[in-house]
């Protein structure tokens, strides 16, 4: 008798303790909007995670965690880049066990594809933050994007190269849809001004060595070469690009804005001044959002420079505030979708809107040259078209 | 003691559909990737005959199935069948390079063709989507009756079964005097000749079923996940399935499904906790484990059984 009394109110106390864990999460889960990151934290496009992971954190932390008058909850989640049915599977996951009121991320354009059937089939809006090739947003009506798409920003080079009087240029892509979207829109657009393309290169996805494409670009001598390359990719091709002498030669650099890339730009060094290109953002954009924007960023990651991978990321979360705000909150679903669709705002890159009829981004293009400014190379901008669509496959 | 330490872990990989209700789509890739060390075992646990290349196998079985599907014709089970057909063929054709020379020159042929296959296949965008990955993979319902869902409980019990019934037909095999025949090879391949072993018509046969089976789990992956990319056929597939046979235990069925499981699970654990770092932490376990004890964790779970009575 004596001793039963506390035996119990042991018992009692280890069960409150067993129980009190599980019990917490169950009472957060009822308040906070959960949202599923899906990224490449390690592999070869590691880059393009940790860039949108740490606007996302920037951004949760700018706005207080509070999303619509609700606290949000991100839940990362790590694809490896080249594991398409790794991403689709997470999906699943985020939608069925974690209840997530929108899935985000998606680092390349395989990944966003092998998603898209799970946000079609939950009914879950799917934000594309990376993954850049014009048919994504066909391939589910839940998804919307705030990165950009290859034809967006490839057709203002090639009009910009024929305007410098530009008469050949060769292409070299990355070997998969966004690369083959680079191409076919700087090919066309170019053949259609006058300019010749005497030669096509593909690289692979995988471990691509540029050096025998570039030694073949070097020999045909046309007057420049237009370079697509995934983000992260850029330094490599940089590299060869000066090794092969092909500045020498009198060939220009152009491009899209993935191959001088903000994140690894200061690395490439002096091969990379001079090289233009175009793009939707640049970390030297003159506004007071971007230098509020570039400052914050840099604070909290000592060493890294935001590119245009983590202004999607930021953007991407904007528009789900957006979203949120509109629905007080309450959103899911198609509410959380309709409300998404049509939002405009002022993004560190410009003005951005998430077009009602076709879900895809609508923004500013600059063309840019690469410049060194106080010790640090920069994109800087010297033209701009505006609101420039996806000019479709 | 043995058919109850058996019933146990398969009511165990049943039950878990209710216990962990909300991991489906995990559990359906896990019995997956159990099936493909399962062929692996077959081919290097028991026949000794080393692979670094088994991801061509799995990886053609993916693409057969899923442009099978892709094609029109969505049903599960012929996916399969073909899936099975096809790799047994590749495995049959390139038995005699495999076979050729030692251990050596086997992971050398075995990694060279995978890394071919590969290579062709992202070289064949308009077969296979190339590196975009293959589109539009529409599934018919298993039997008729059961719908692939979102919440993965048809693909969980659709791979469980399928690694169920191949498991028992594996037992068979590695039981019946064939199986006897594939473990005197492994330990000493000159002296069977004499016991009237022809040992190279043996060792053909295990490599065509053990393509045929990788082929099986990689048609189970294209039909569950309804897409296919070039990570079916890469040489990390190859070196991981490999892994897990030695973490879970080499030569022995069971080790190749508790190595499976263990090692997925883990992966999945690992990496949604620490999403930047948790590939340093599989390391350590693997490390750890390798030191902890031979036979891997079949060979850890007999040893302590073994304390237990004593």
């Amino acid at each position: 008798m004596f001793r039963s009394v506390p035996r119990r109110a042991l018992l009692a106390a280890g069960a409150t303790g067993l129980v009190a864990p599980l019990a917490a999460p169950a009472i957060a889960q009822g308040a906070a909007i959960r949202i599923g990151l899906i990224l490449p934290m390690t592999g070869p496009f590691a880059s393009t995670g940790r860039q949108i992971d740490a606007a996302v954190k920037l951004y949760l932390r700018q706005n207080g965690d509070a999303l619509g008058g609700r606290r949000v909850e991100v839940l990362l989640r790590d694809d490896t880049g080249t594991a398409p049915e790794v991403t689709r599977r997470l999906a699943q996951e985020l939608v069925v066990r974690e209840r997530v009121r929108a899935l985000a991320g998606f680092g390349l354009t395989p990944l966003a594809f092998a998603a898209a059937p799970v946000a079609t089939e939950a009914k879950v809006p799917m934000v594309v933050m990376a993954a850049a090739t014009s048919v994504i947003v066909q391939r589910s009506p839940f998804i919307l994007r705030t990165s950009f798409t290859l034809p967006q920003v490839t057709a203002p080079i090639a009009e910009w190269a024929l305007k410098e009087g530009i008469r050949s240029a060769a292409t070299l892509v990355t070997d998969f849809a966004p690369g083959l979207d680079a191409e076919r829109v700087f090919k066309e657009r170019f053949a259609a001004g006058g300019g010749q393309v005497p030669l096509e290169l593909r690289t692979p996805l995988r471990n691509p060595d540029y050096a025998p494409f570039l030694q073949r670009v070097r020999d045909t001598k046309p007057q420049a070469l237009f370079i697509f390359v995934p983000s992260g990719e850029g330094a490599a091709v940089m590299k060869q690009f000066a090794e092969r002498g092909l500045a020498e030669a009198g060939i220009r650099l152009i491009g899209t804005g993935d191959v001088v890339d903000d994140d690894i730009l200061n690395d490439m060094g002096r091969p990379a001044l001079g090289a233009v290109t175009s793009h939707h953002y640049s970390a030297a954009h003159d506004s007071a959002e971007n230098k509020a924007y570039v400052a914050a960023f840099t604070a909290a990651n000592p060493g890294m420079r935001p590119n245009f991978m983590s202004v999607g990321g930021w953007d991407g979360m904007q528009l789900i505030a957006e979203g949120l705000k509109s629905t007080n909150g309450a959103g899911e679903g198609e509410a959380l979708l309709n409300a998404m669709k049509g939002k405009s705002w002022t993004s560190p890159r410009g003005p951005v809107t998430v077009d009602a009829n076709t879900r895809d981004i609508v923004q500013d293009v600059y063309i840019r040259r690469v410049e060194e400014r106080g010790g640090q190379l920069w994109n800087i901008e010297f033209d701009r078209l505006q609101a420039v669509r996806d000019p479709g496959t | 003691m043995r058919l109850a330490l058996e019933a146990a872990f398969w009511l165990l990989a049943l039950a878990s559909h209710w216990l962990l209700p909300e991991q489906l789509p995990l559990l359906g890739q896990v019995w997956i990737v159990a099936l493909f060390v399962l062929s692996l075992d077959l081919l290097v646990g028991f026949a000794g005959v080393l692979t670094l290349g088994h991801a061509a196998f799995f990886g053609l079985g993916a693409y057969a199935a899923g442009i099978l599907a892709q094609q029109g014709w969505g049903e599960p089970l012929s996916g399969l069948l073909l899936a099975a057909l096809l790799a047994a063929l590749l495995g049959l054709v390139t038995a005699p390079l495999v076979l050729h020379g030692g251990d050596l020159p086997a992971l050398m042929v075995t990694l060279g063709l995978s890394l071919m296959l590969a290579e062709a296949a992202n070289k064949l965008p308009g077969i296979t989507g190339g590196a975009d990955g293959l589109l539009g993979v529409e599934m018919w319902p298993v039997l008729g009756l059961f719908r692939f869902d979102l919440f993965g409980r048809t693909a969980f019990f659709y791979a469980l079964a399928v690694l169920f019934l191949l498991f028992l037909l594996a037992r068979l095999i590695t039981a019946s005097p064939f199986g006897l025949a594939l473990r005197g090879i492994r330990g000493n391949a000159r002296r069977m000749p004499a016991l009237g072993t022809p040992v190279r018509a043996r060792l053909v046969a295990v490599y065509a079923l053990s393509a045929a089976y990788a082929g099986v789990a990689g048609a189970l992956l294209a039909q569950t996940t309804q897409f296919v990319s070039l990570d079916a056929l890469s040489f990390q597939r190859s070196a991981e399935g490999l892994l897990m046979l030695v973490l879970g235990g080499l030569g022995a069925l069971y080790g190749a499904l508790l190595g499976a499981v263990a090692f997925t699970l883990a992966h999945h654990i690992l990496s949604e906790m620490s999403p930047l770092f948790w590939q340093f932490w599989i390391g350590v376990a693997l490390v750890g484990l390798a030191l902890a004890g031979r036979g891997g964790l079949l060979g850890l779970g007999a040893l302590l059984l073994r304390r237990g009575r004593a």
